[in-house]
C-alpha cells in the first residue's frame, strides 16, 4: 500500500515536471518588471549590479524578513539543542582526537584570506557579483575551519549575538532614514548617489550590504557554534 | 536550449529528492533530500529567468548602460534565490537540530523510533 502510493505520487509528479519541461520555451526578451529593474536600477540607485539594487532597495523589506527568519532559526537551534539531558553523548575534551597538524596550520594560513575575501565580496556588491548574504556566508566558513581546527576553540555566542543586534538596529535606521529623507522606509537614495561603479556610490547601498553581511556572518555563526556545544 | 537541460536538471533533482524522502527512514537521509530538493527548486528558478543569449546583469565594460535591457537575464528570479538559498540553509539546520536531539534520546536515526506520534 506505501509503495503504491510513493509510486503514485512519484508518477504524479514526473508527470506534471515532463508537462512543464515539454511546454517550456526559452524567453528571448525581459518581462516588463524585469527590463524596468535593469533600466532603473543603474539610473535611480547608482548600482551596476541590478540583483543588489533589488535585494537592497526595491525588495529590502524582503530581505530585511529574511534576515529575521534567520535569528528566528539561531534561537530556534538553541531551543532545540539548548538542554543537554545526558552529558555522555558529547565528548569529554581530553579524550577527542585533536585534529592533525596540516587542518591547524592551514588554518591560520586560510582564516584571514578568507575573512578578506568575505570583506571584499561585501563591499563590492554594489559593484561586481557579491553582497552581504554571500559575503557572511563566507564568514560563517571561516568559523567552521576555525571549530575544526581547534576542539578548544570557544565561541563568543554573547559578543556574536550583541553584533547581530547591534547591526540588525542600525539596518532598520538606515530604513527609517530613508523613510525621512527620501521616498520610502528602506529607500537607499538618501546618501549621494556619486559615479556609476565607483566604490562610494550607489547612496545607502554599500551601508546595508555592510550591515547585512555582518548581521547573516553573525547569526550563521551562532547556528553553528550551537552545533558544536 | 541551454535553458531547458537546466530546468530539466532541477526537476529531475526535485524528484530524486522527493523520491529519498519518501522511501528512506534513516533521517539524516531525508535531510539529504530535502536539500537536494530545495537545490533542485533553485536551479528550477534560475533557468526560468534565463533570457537567450543574455549575460549577468551587471553592468561593466562588457554590458553597457544601454544594451543592458536587451543583453541582460531576467535580475528578479537570481534575486529570489539568494534569499531561498540562505533560507534553505536555515531549514536545513532545523532539521539537523531535530536528528540530533533524536539520536540523544532514541538512541537511532531511523525515524521508526517516532511511530507513537505518527498520525
Amino acid at each position: 500500500m506505501r509503495r503504491a502510493s510513493i509510486v503514485f505520487a512519484i508518477t504524479f509528479f514526473g508527470l506534471l515536471f515532463a508537462s512543464v519541461a515539454i511546454n517550456h520555451t526559452q524567453s528571448v526578451s525581459l518581462w516588463p518588471l524585469a527590463r524596468s529593474y535593469v533600466e532603473l536600477v543603474p539610473r535611480e540607485l547608482g548600482a551596476p549590479n541590478v540583483i543588489t539594487g533589488i535585494l537592497l532597495n526595491y525588495r529590502a523589506f524582503d530581505t530585511l524578513g529574511e534576515v529575521a527568519v534567520l535569528f528566528m532559526v539561531a534561537a530556534g537551534v538553541g531551543l532545540v539543542l539548548g538542554r543537554q539531558p545526558n552529558p555522555t553523548v558529547a565528548d569529554p575534551p581530553e579524550t577527542a582526537r585533536p585534529s592533525s597538524e596540516i587542518v591547524q596550520i592551514a588554518t591560520r594560513i586560510l582564516a584571514p584570506l578568507i575573512s578578506v575575501f568575505a570583506a571584499y565580496i561585501i563591499m563590492n556588491g554594489h559593484i561586481s557579483a557579491g553582497g552581504g548574504f554571500q559575503g557572511g556566508a563566507v564568514l560563517a566558513s571561516c568559523l567552521i575551519l576555525w571549530l575544526l581546527a581547534d576542539a578548544q576553540f570557544q565561541v563568543d555566542v554573547k559578543l556574536l549575538g550583541l553584533l547581530e543586534s547591534v547591526a540588525g538596529v542600525l539596518f532598520v535606521l538606515v530604513g527609517i532614514a530613508g523613510l525621512i529623507f527620501a521616498g520610502g522606509f528602506l529607500d537607499t537614495r538618501v546618501l549621494p548617489l556619486g559615479q556609476l561603479g565607483a566604490f562610494f556610490s550607489a547612496g545607502a547601498i554599500p551601508i546595508l550590504s555592510l550591515l547585512l553581511g555582518i548581521k547573516v556572518g553573525c547569526e550563521l555563526s551562532v547556528i553553528l557554534a550551537r552545533f558544536r556545544a | 536550449m541551454i535553458s531547458s537541460i537546466v530546468l530539466i536538471t532541477g526537476l529531475l533533482l526535485i524528484l530524486i529528492g522527493l523520491w529519498g524522502a519518501l522511501t528512506h527512514r534513516n533521517i539524516l537521509r531525508i535531510i539529504i533530500s530535502f536539500s537536494l530538493m530545495g537545490t533542485g527548486t533553485h536551479i528550477v528558478i534560475v533557468a526560468i529567468g534565463y533570457v537567450k543569449n543574455g549575460t549577468a546583469p551587471i553592468i561593466d565594460s562588457a554590458l553597457g548602460l544601454a544594451e543592458a535591457p536587451q543583453r541582460a537575464v531576467d535580475p528578479i528570479p537570481s534575486a529570489l534565490v539568494v534569499t531561498a538559498i540562505v533560507i534553505g540553509l536555515a531549514v536545513t539546520a532545523i532539521m539537523l537540530a531535530y536528528a540530533i536531539r533524536l539520536y540523544d534520546t532514541k538512541k537511532t536515526l531511523s525515524i521508526e523510533a517516532l511511530m507513537e506520534s505518527r498520525w
